[in-house]
């Protein structure tokens, strides 16, 4: 466990902050700090050199079969989250959000999860999307510009992506408690939640109350916290004195810390938490440390709020290398394996590319659609005028 | 006109060193749209500051550090972030000097980016400006030009009222020379940018320049456009306005947010019970439609556009004939 004073924020009277070039000793700390080995606590499986460990509490028996699945997942994941990263600066998107340094904490939670438990992302969740059976390309339209949202979330067991921090948390608790009242809970066969959202979420009014609610109501919710070190530009320091997970135990359930770059102890942890809930014992908070790799989104720049020693040692804990590693120790994967990998994940991103640039633009009265449940005279009016304007437009009148 | 914005903050927080900025992101990255550049680095920690991630947090700690005699000016990062904080706003921001029968004043601004037209996704287009007009004990101004976004942001830090503050965000990047002296027109005033005799446009913050640009697209069909900006959207500047319209006996209200219980109703209704003897025509409104804000790729249907402000202008009963009820109309 860290030490509280690791916890305690600097004089607010230290100085004046940070410019772009030059961060001050309070940004050195709070760096280095979100660089350090996550304390005591810290649930690890595979270090980041590879080495399977022991946890009295959790572990997992994975075969060759099902880790090798876990690294052809995050490979790809990874694989499709640099191709729209790449798409974006080529014009084709009008932003990305990377997942970057997170395929391991989503991988890991994603597989954990059954068929029928349903998930609440936020954003960035490109790899619980690709556990939940969602196409990449799929992910396209919200962040080229056509749509809010395509995929249909009772079909996928997979909430909308929720842009509002911390909203979709107070959801989740909601969904949880009625697969509770549906009796959906009480056994190894039961239902669960799980409800992601990050660091900077915690803040929020409405993940307080989704503690409360999720706790008081004995919800069979796991609340997913990602923790990338960062909220935009605040470090965690800026929103806890404590570490994440001990908040739990105020709310009265337990907090659990994970390596988030560890996808074999994010699977176990996870998988447990999802037991739990689905046998009556939820809620659980989870907080997978791990590192956001690359920017915000692609609007961010990063070097005006961090250094980037930072990267280079969160480098050194890849997700995904270490299983790599652990694979070829273990003589689990050859290298026509890795290859064969490699080139799944070149087709996949080329599906990407070809999709992403053949999508067709939406058609205007859209817009009008999907709005009410029945017709509304008002709008119905509304969009006629409007296509009546447009073909007058096009007909030259004007 | 976000660096016009960063000069009045940085101004205001040299005047007066009560004023404190604060919210999501000022400090060291100077703001998701930078108005807040370098200010953490020249006043101090103390004085430019991120905060927790949890707006009504911000705004309800304003609210405290104003009645402890400081004068915060906040920032929400965008328009739809600041409905966690409406709460704070609306009940307590705006009501305080009415429960406290005016011994408590809350000079707080409240700084919102607002309004599309930058592509943003769900959620970062909003126009909420109904929303905290209809909530009585606020002003609200928006600048339509980086000139007024100086002059105004001044004026809403030194006013003894809470101020919403929003900031047309498709406007940031647009340029203009910035007289650094204060203003006499003040903050309530609305400001005739263009004089016109055939019929007024009525429009704030980011469609003042589409007005101005139908302006002068009517010129070339014989429309002598007048362009009022509202600036200050409550108090609302009744004589500025009244005067206009009774001139031109015509008017079009524009705004980017939807038409159905928009702030544009609240004006026609206003010039329609000043003006009635001297309309032409029936008031008109250009606005968003009534749904919800459409994604990148949609949005510049909704948007009213200088093509769907000019067809309403040649809605106005020129010819004596019927004005057909149109689009947003
Ligand atoms: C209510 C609300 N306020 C502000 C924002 C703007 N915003 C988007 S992401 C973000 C930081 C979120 O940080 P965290 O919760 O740690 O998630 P991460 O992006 O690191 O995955 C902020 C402030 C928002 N989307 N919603
Ligand atoms: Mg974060």
């Amino acid at each position: 466990m860290s030490s509280p004073e690791q916890w305690t924020r600097p004089e607010p009277d230290a100085g004046p902050a940070a410019t772009a070039a030059r961060p001050t000793a309070e940004q050195v700390i709070a760096g280095l700090r979100a660089t350090d080995e996550g304390g005591a606590d810290l649930v690890q499986l595979l270090t980041p050199e590879g080495e399977r460990v022991q946890h009295p509490d959790f572990d997992i028996d994975v075969t060759a079969e099902e880790l090798r699945g876990l690294y052809r997942d995050m490979v790809l994941v990874r694989r499709v989250d640099r191709e729209a990263n790449a798409l974006q600066r080529k014009g084709q998107l009008g932003i990305w959000v990377p997942l970057l340094g997170q395929e391991a904490a989503q991988i890991g939670a994603g597989r954990a999860m059954r068929p029928t438990d349903m998930a609440f992302p936020s954003y960035r969740e490109h790899g619980i999307a690709w556990c939940r059976g969602i196409p990449p390309t799929d992910l396209l339209g919200i962040f080229r510009g056509t749509d809010h949202g395509t995929w249909d979330p009772l079909e996928k067991r997979f909430h909308p992506y929720t842009i509002v921090i911390g909203n979709q948390v107070l959801n989740a608790a909601g969904y949880a408690m009625g697969q509770k009242f549906d009796g959906a809970v009480g056994d190894d066969d039961g239902e669960a939640t799980i409800c992601f959202f990050g660091d900077g979420a915690t803040s929020q009014g409405d993940v307080h109350e989704g503690f409360v609610w999720g706790a008081v109501y004995d919800a069979p919710l796991v609340f997913f916290c990602q923790n990338n070190q960062w909220a935009i530009s605040e470090p965690t320091e800026r929103q806890s004195r404590l570490p994440l997970y001990q908040r739990a135990r105020g709310y009265g359930f337990p907090g659990i810390r994970v390596d988030g770059n560890d996808v074999l102890a994010t699977l176990a942890v996870t998988r447990w938490a999802l037991d739990e809930c689905r046998n009556g014992n939820g809620p659980v908070l989870i907080e997978a440390f791990t590192y956001r790799m690359d920017a915000h989104t692609t609007s961010d720049d990063p070097t005006r709020y961090r250094l980037s020693d930072e990267l280079e040692m969160w480098k050194l804990k890849d997700p995904i290398e270490r299983v790599k590693v652990h694979l070829v120790k273990q003589q689990w994967a050859d290298a026509a394996y890795f290859e064969g990998v490699e080139a799944e994940a070149d087709v996949l991103a080329a599906e990407l590319r070809d999709f992403c640039v053949a999508m067709p633009e939406p058609p205007a009265q859209r817009i009008f659609s999907g709005v009410y449940a029945e017709a509304s005279p008002v709008l119905d009016a509304q969009r006629d005028e409007f296509l009546d304007y447009v073909s007058g437009f096009a007909g030259g009148e004007h | 006109m976000a660096a016009a914005l960063n000069r009045a903050l940085a101004d205001a927080l040299d005047a007066d060193e009560r004023v404190l900025v604060f919210g999501e992101d000022v400090g060291p990255l100077g703001g998701v749209f930078r108005v807040t550049d370098g200010l953490a680095a020249r006043f101090g920690e103390r004085r430019v500051f991120d905060t927790p991630l949890a707006e009504s947090g911000i705004v309800g700690t304003a609210i405290g550090m104003a009645l402890n005699g400081m004068r915060p000016v906040v920032e929400m990062q965008f328009d739809a972030f600041a409905y966690p904080a409406f709460e704070q706003i609306t009940s307590h921001l705006a009501k305080m000097r009415n429960r406290t029968r005016g011994a408590v004043e809350l000079p707080v601004v409240v700084r919102i980016p607002y309004g599309g037209g930058i592509g943003g996704v769900e959620h970062h287009c909003d126009s909420s400006e109904a929303y905290y007009t209809h909530t009585p004990g606020l002003r609200v101004v928006t600048p339509g030009t980086p000139d007024d976004a100086y002059a105004l942001l001044r004026d809403a830090v030194e006013c003894p009222d809470p101020v919403i503050f929003l900031e047309p965000k498709r406007h940031y990047w647009t340029r203009g020379d910035v007289p650094l002296g204060r203003s006499s027109l003040g903050m309530d005033r609305a400001l005739v940018r263009r004089p016109g005799r055939d019929v007024t446009l009525i429009a704030y913050g980011s469609m003042v320049s589409t007005a101005l640009e139908t302006a002068e697209a009517a010129a070339e069909e014989g429309w002598d456009v007048e362009v009022v900006d509202l600036r200050s959207l409550t108090p609302f500047d009744d004589a500025t306005v009244t005067e206009s319209v009774r001139r031109t006996g015509r008017a079009v209200v524009v705004h980017e947010a939807s038409g159905f219980g928009g702030y544009g109703a609240e004006v026609a209704a206003r010039l329609t019970e000043r003006c009635f003897h001297h309309l032409h025509a029936p008031i008109l409104r250009v606005t968003g439609f009534d749904v919800p804000y459409p994604p990148p790729m949609l949005e510049e249907h909704h948007l009213p556009s200088v093509d769907r402000v000019l067809d309403a202008v040649a809605r106005l009963q020129w010819d004596d004939e019927v004005v057909r009820s149109g689009v947003g109309a």
